[in-house]
């Protein structure tokens, strides 16, 4: 329960962070939130030399309202994302789906930057903004670009982000209060899902994204398809674990998981009124 | 008025949840250096060399200690009985036999730094077959001891005859192999220990643990010192559930290491380390048949507990002893015979958990008298009533060889189907069996006896008026969570008079407590309550007879008027009396009102009744607890107030064991559930509001009449709570589902049931 040695250095702008995420290489961390990394390093899984912490960048952290979209600062915690009136009205299921992560405690630390670069299938807000179709903003020492949200998630904690890049800003579109859900199975209520359902319903057409199915957040692609071709919410939703083979732990076997993804999928289409 | 079955608050709640409280962690010890332990990654290894010379280089390492250099014999056995080869040596040297094993001993200047060298330090293995399980050590393939030629620890058996108990020859007969899952204790506090040397040449060892005389005689042995001089001091305690009753090798060490670096050392483990290092509780295997007629009378049973003690046998093995002898319940059953056997498996050694054997007989008895309501389709309640021991059958004489002191059972059990509103509950369940709903309700009973007290060993107490008139009050029994300080000054009030803030009570030091045993088994109010009050019934008697001189009365004309303080003074003449500070002015030099008692009492059997009602999403096997009723028959109740918070953290811990924890292993030995991510502890959102009551059959086997209270809910409410599991899902067909019932595991026997 006591991390390495390593070295810390608070970065007072996201030109100094990045600029040491280019001095130190993949000896470097980011720290925001810490929810993840720090108990990581405690049990010394992870073992980085030197600690950039943006924790205080003030400047990034803000949820505003951006015409066709709103913009979320990446160091904004799970705590504004819940209570911010702005997304009860626009983006419900975003506010929502932040209500359910983890304890006050983790909340009020833990950012939406810091979970989406962690990558964690088991994490909620990454299969959210998957499934609402979000756009992350990545800053390095050239410039910034986009990553849509479908082309982030590479691998097991793996991203599409350079060693040398953070991420500023999470877009996701605005799509009103209209048809969504999300479902969380835990054990305990304060615990990570054993699998999660985020889905909505914009513009006809119905996201879908699983927690804990695969080794990313995963769309549920044979139910989209299902339901744009007609199929009833119970139909489509017996495709929700098709071609998945999520891993087998304590909690559940390959087969209940699988099970519990397609009775969450009809469960959230139920709610979502399709 | 007395204090005595008032709820007064816990006094010293304050200071404990002000940061006030004393852990052997945050002591200030000079000089102190730390102590940390590499611990074997293997089940089941042979070690081949290790190397320590890199980790001796190491930032702040003092000294780095394998088996071989310890010149000391290995852990004391805990019961003579055990076979002698299966001991186990205070570091390994030959063989590591669990995941969590301590094998090498860092010395250094901080945590951190004996932490950084643990990385160092380079053990070689060779990894041996590994037993995990009860069935794969009972077949002797892999023995953890080839010395021994065995796995097992211990068998026994006892009760009615064989031949007596006719399962055979009953019209139903119910038979069932249930499992009680392991369960990690988890306190908040993890072990803690410090040693050091006096300039004296006297030990001074800190523990956190559950009694420090028992502590010391076992330092004294093994280090060979007289008793005196070794002080051992047990200051707060932040929970032990039974689990640190006893030392353990990696606090037990302390001394040595202390004297070989010539410091003072300590060592607190980290929270992985503690939920693999310290003991495990329940992990029992049962063969349950029961039979009876058709008419619902009970008329034999026959158990098989096979108990996993782990890697080395431990208070753990003994355990299922406790299980057979209380495998009745509260039931007339004419013919009962019981047989254990304890086994090693290459996994943590298994201690007492709070209730230690009894939870697990009554889960053993509960499960089967519902499975046989089932099979005879009689109400759960309606056999219980049936076959109860009646109020006027006591003392009654079980077949399993124990003495039941006294009961009203049915009356527990109707008080609490009364305050369940049970045939509403029966009425709503009837309801959404019928529309089919996708939640159904269970309603689970548990009509359940404990024994406390069970262990033998009097307890000590003491009183001594202090020169200011107040009291001071010495007590053997060594609380960690129980509010001895408050039920102790509560018993001294009422004989003394004393206002309970004059009232000072201190325990778990051997230089200031002359004796003491342990605070386990729901005893300290029956022996230590009890000493406690007959020492003060001295002190009042004492101090009469002073009074009597300094009033220049007759000493049976001497009264005590309790009120105002507590006052002495002549029949009839209260204008003139004596109070305690002013008699304690008056007390020769040489006088000091001292007065102590040991009391040793015959254990008491504590009964209740419990209902849960639980909603099980048959979707998902997903169970919440909608709802709890308590009846505990404790005897006389001594504080409700503490009496409800003991039966409201067992009940918690007992859903949880119900329906979430579990310590669990891979097929290597590999603990999967070291830390409390994993582990299922549980916190208020998985729990409802309780709702109890009281009753109050007094104990004759003690002077306060009570029967402790602080192990009945971890007795009742697991098999409440399964019971309830199986009864929402009865109409599928699922006749029963092991403890933890988890969300798989239910849907798997939803699944299983209609197929
Ligand atoms: C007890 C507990 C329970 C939890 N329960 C849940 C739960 O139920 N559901 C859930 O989804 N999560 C849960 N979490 C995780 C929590 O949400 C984390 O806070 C979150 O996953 C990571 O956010 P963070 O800001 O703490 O990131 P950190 O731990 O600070 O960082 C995580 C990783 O992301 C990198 N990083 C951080 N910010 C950026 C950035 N802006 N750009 C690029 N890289 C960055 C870091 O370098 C690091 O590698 C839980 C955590 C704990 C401790």
């Amino acid at each position: 329960m006591i991390p390495a040695s390593f070295d810390y250095k608070r970065a007072e702008s996201v030109d100094e962070a990045i600029a040491l995420l280019g001095e130190h290489g993949d000896e470097a961390k980011l720290l925001a939130g810490g929810h993840s990394l720090l108990p990581l390093m405690k049990l010394r899984l992870a073992t980085p030399s030197f600690l950039i912490d943006v924790g205080r960048l003030k400047d990034l952290s803000y949820i505003r309202d951006a015409g066709d979209h709103i913009a979320i600062g990446a160091l904004t915690r799970h705590r504004d994302v819940e209570i911010s009136d702005l997304l009860a009205a626009e983006v419900p299921l975003l506010a929502r789906a932040a209500s359910t992560v983890g304890d006050p405690q983790v909340r009020h630390r833990g950012t939406l930057g810091g979970t989406l670069a962690h990558a964690d299938p088991a994490s909620d807000l990454p299969a959210v903004i998957l499934a609402l179709g979000g756009t992350l903003v990545a800053q390095g020492p050239g410039g910034s670009r986009e990553i849509a949200a479908t082309d982030f998630f590479q691998g097991f904690l793996e991203t599409a982000l350079a060693e040398d890049e953070m991420i500023t800003e999470v877009r996701v579109p605005k799509f009103g209060g209209k048809g969504w859900s999300f479902q969380k199975f835990t054990r305990r209520s304060q615990d990570w899902a054993i699998v999660g359902v985020a889905a909505v319903v914009a513009n006809g057409s119905t996201g879908i994204a699983l927690v804990n199915m695969a080794s990313t957040p995963v769309r549920a692609s044979g139910v989209e398809s299902a339901l744009a071709g007609g199929a009833s919410a119970t139909d489509a939703a017996a495709q929700a674990a098709d071609g998945l083979e999520p891993g087998a732990d304590l909690n559940a076997s390959t087969e209940y998981r699988q099970h519990l993804a397609r009775v969450l999928v009809r469960r959230a289409l139920e709610e979502a009124g399709v | 008025m007395t204090l005595f079955g008032t709820p007064v608050r816990r006094t010293e709640d304050h200071r404990l949840l002000t940061a006030g409280g004393t852990y052997v962690a945050d002591l200030d010890l000079p000089g102190v250096a730390a102590v940390t332990y590499v611990v074997s990654p293997f089940a089941h290894a042979r070690i081949t060399s290790i190397d320590v010379e890199a980790a001796r280089t190491m930032p702040g390492v003092i000294d780095v200690v394998i088996g071989s250099d310890v010149d000391l014999g290995p852990m004391p056995s805990v019961n003579p009985a055990f076979p002698e080869t299966m001991t186990r040596s205070i570091l390994a040297t030959d063989v590591v036999r669990f995941v969590g094993e301590p094998v090498v001993a860092i010395v250094a200047e901080t945590a951190s730094q004996g932490i950084d060298a643990m990385a160092e330090v380079v053990v070689d293995y060779d990894p041996l077959p590994v037993v995990v399980g009860i069935d794969a050590s009972a077949t002797d393939e892999v023995l953890l001891f080839p010395e021994a030629g065995t796995n097992t620890v211990m068998v026994a058996d006892g009760g009615s005859d064989a031949a007596d108990v006719d399962i055979e020859g009953c019209e139903v007969v119910v038979r069932a192999t249930y499992i009680s899952p392991r369960i990690a204790p988890a306190p908040i506090e993890p072990r803690s220990s410090a040693s050091r040397w006096e300039p004296d040449g006297r030990l001074t060892h800190w523990l956190s643990c559950q009694g420090a005389h028992p502590v010391r005689n076992m330092i004294a042995s093994v280090y060979g010192l007289p008793r005196e001089q070794v002080r051992v001091i047990c200051p707060d305690v932040g929970g032990s559930f039974g689990s640190k009753a006893r030392s353990y090798p990696e606090d037990l060490l302390l001394p040595w290491l202390s004297r070989r670096v010539g410091r003072p050392v300590r060592w607190t483990p980290n929270r992985s380390d503690d939920m693999v290092g310290l003991g495990h509780g329940r992990s029992q295997q049962q063969h349950v048949e029961l039979g009876g007629s058709r008419d619902g009378t009970l008329q034999a049973l026959r158990v098989r507990v096979v108990a996993d003690s782990g890697a080395y046998p431990m208070v753990g093995a003994m355990l299922p002893r406790n299980t057979g002898m209380l495998a009745c319940g509260p039931y007339r059953i004419p013919a009962v015979r019981w047989e254990i056997q304890s086994v090693l498996t290459n996994t943590t050694p298994t201690t007492a958990y709070r209730g230690a054997g009894r939870p697990e007989a009554t889960a053993l008895i509960e499960r089967a008298v519902d499975m046989f309501a089932a099979e005879i389709s009689m109400d759960p309640a309606e056999l219980r009533r049936h076959n109860f021991i009646g109020p006027d059958e006591f003392p009654y004489d079980t077949p399993t060889g124990v003495t039941y002191d006294s009961g009203t059972y049915a009356d527990g059990l109707e008080l609490a189907l009364r305050m369940a509103k049970y045939d509403e509950l029966r009425a709503e369940q009837q309801e959404r069996r019928s529309s089919g709903a996708q939640h159904q309700i269970g309603i689970g009973l548990a009509t359940f006896i404990d024994r406390t007290s069970g262990v033998p060993g009097a307890e000590y107490g003491s009183i001594e008026l202090e020169p200011d008139g107040s009291a001071l009050v010495r007590t053997g029994s060594n609380p960690y969570g129980q509010g001895h300080h408050t039920s102790w000054a509560m018993l001294v009030a009422d004989r003394t008079g004393l206002p309970m803030d004059r009232i000072r009570v201190v325990h778990g030091d051997t230089d200031v407590v002359p004796k003491g045993g342990i605070t386990g088994g729901s005893r300290s109010v029956q022996k230590a309550g009890s000493a406690i009050a007959a020492a003060s019934d001295q002190l009042v008697e004492r101090a009469r007879q002073v009074a009597a001189d300094t009033l220049e009365a007759a000493v049976d004309d001497v009264v005590l008027d309790r009120s105002g303080g507590g006052r002495f003074h002549v029949v009839g003449t209260p204008a003139r009396a004596l109070g305690w500070d002013e008699l304690a002015a008056n007390l020769p030099e040489d006088d000091a009102l001292r007065c102590e008692a040991e009391i040793e009492t015959g254990s008491s059997f504590p009964s209740g009744a419990y209902v849960a009602v639980v909603e099980v999403d048959t979707e998902t096997g997903h169970v919440r607890v909608r709802d709890f009723v308590t009846v505990d028959d404790a005897g006389a109740i001594l504080n409700p107030l503490l009496a409800e918070g003991q039966v409201h953290g067992g009940v918690g811990q007992g859903i949880a064991q119900a329906l979430y924890e579990e310590f669990a292993y891979d097929a290597d030995g590999n603990p999967l559930t070291a830390n409390l991510a994993d582990y299922g502890i549980i916190g208020a959102p998985e729990l409802p509001s309780f709702d109890g009551a009281l009753l109050e059959t007094l104990s004759p086997n003690n002077p306060l009449g009570a029967k402790g209270i602080a192990e009945s809910g971890t007795i009742g409410a697991p098999p409440a709570v399964q019971n309830a599991v199986v009864d929402a899902l009865s109409h599928l067909g699922v006749r029963h589902v092991d403890m933890p019932c988890t969300p798989e595991r239910v849907w798997q026997a939803i699944g299983a049931a209609g197929r």
